[in-house]
């Protein structure tokens, strides 16, 4: 069982994630590229997600909206690089914080035996920029206990 | 719990390297010696000695006497001021993967 890593080094615009997932690189990719099928997962914990449009290929754009309890987030970009299975680069941008534009990559790194390990790699615009993402990330209300260590260590031991 | 920034600093950086990731995780279940923690690396001894000083310098391990055995340590504090900082986080992002997870499972049964 292997859990999220991040690292997100201090005073750099970076944040890193890898996460292994029981599934093909083509099905982690399906998943992200399929509009039916990333309302389902991506975002907040309680969040509703509407899609208004998710054109994943080279230079296609995306636009959709975050509602909660608290009000609606939308956010929008472009598709940079979509290569089937592989690899997808991305613009991001809240459209609160019009201009902090970032730089999404994600990587579908097959392990063989139906598994994939995804790396994402973003870049922001600036650390006050990656650190207040992360503050954003870390407002979500979250209150269940978890282990502590675990958050660092990249996997569970 | 207010953390001074440069130690926060150190500590990342420390934590920065796989191997003392690694080194973090076996000793969160216990202490250990140095040669108990080089046991599973592919290393030498001295690289593993080297990787327990840059932890212990960031105040994430300490290290006490037991006879002939210098055990390492971790220290709690000190993790849990690393912990705090990102680990909601983390878990937001985790529990969207868990949602991925579902998808993905689903996708496999048609």
């Amino acid at each position: 069982m292997t859990g999220t890593t991040i690292t997100s080094q201090p005073g750099t615009p970076f944040v890193e994630v890898t996460r292994e997932f029981d599934a093909t690189p083509a099905q982690v990719f399906r998943a992200y590229t399929d509009p039916e099928l990333v309302t389902q997962w991506l975002g907040p914990h309680g969040i509703e997600m509407e899609i208004f449009e998710y054109d994943a290929r080279d230079g296609g754009r995306y636009r959709y909206v975050h509602r909660d309890e608290r009000g609606e987030y939308r956010f929008r970009g472009v598709f940079h690089t979509v290569t089937a299975n592989e690899r997808l680069i991305q613009t991001f941008e809240w459209e609160g914080a019009p201009g902090q534009v970032s730089l999404d990559s994600a990587t579908f790194e097959d392990l063989g035996d139906g598994r994939t390990r995804l790396h994402t790699h973003s870049v922001f615009p600036s650390v006050e920029a990656r650190d207040s993402a992360i503050a954003g990330g870390m407002s979500a209300g979250i209150t269940e206990s978890y282990e502590r260590l675990d958050v660092i260590l990249a996997k569970e031991a | 719990m207010a953390v001074d920034d440069e130690v926060l600093d150190r500590a990342f950086t420390a934590l920065g390297d796989p191997v003392r990731r690694a080194l973090i995780a076996r000793l969160s279940r216990g202490e250990a010696t140095v040669n108990e923690l080089a046991e599973p690396f592919d290393i030498t001894k001295q690289a593993v000695s080297r990787h327990i000083q840059v932890l212990e310098t960031a105040g994430l391990i300490t290290r006490s006497r037991d006879g002939q055995r210098r055990p390492c340590h971790l220290v709690p504090a000190a993790l849990e001021a690393l912990t705090g900082w990102i680990d909601t986080y983390r878990l937001a992002t985790e529990r969207s993967y868990r949602r991925l997870d579902a998808v993905l499972e689903a996708m496999e049964e048609k």
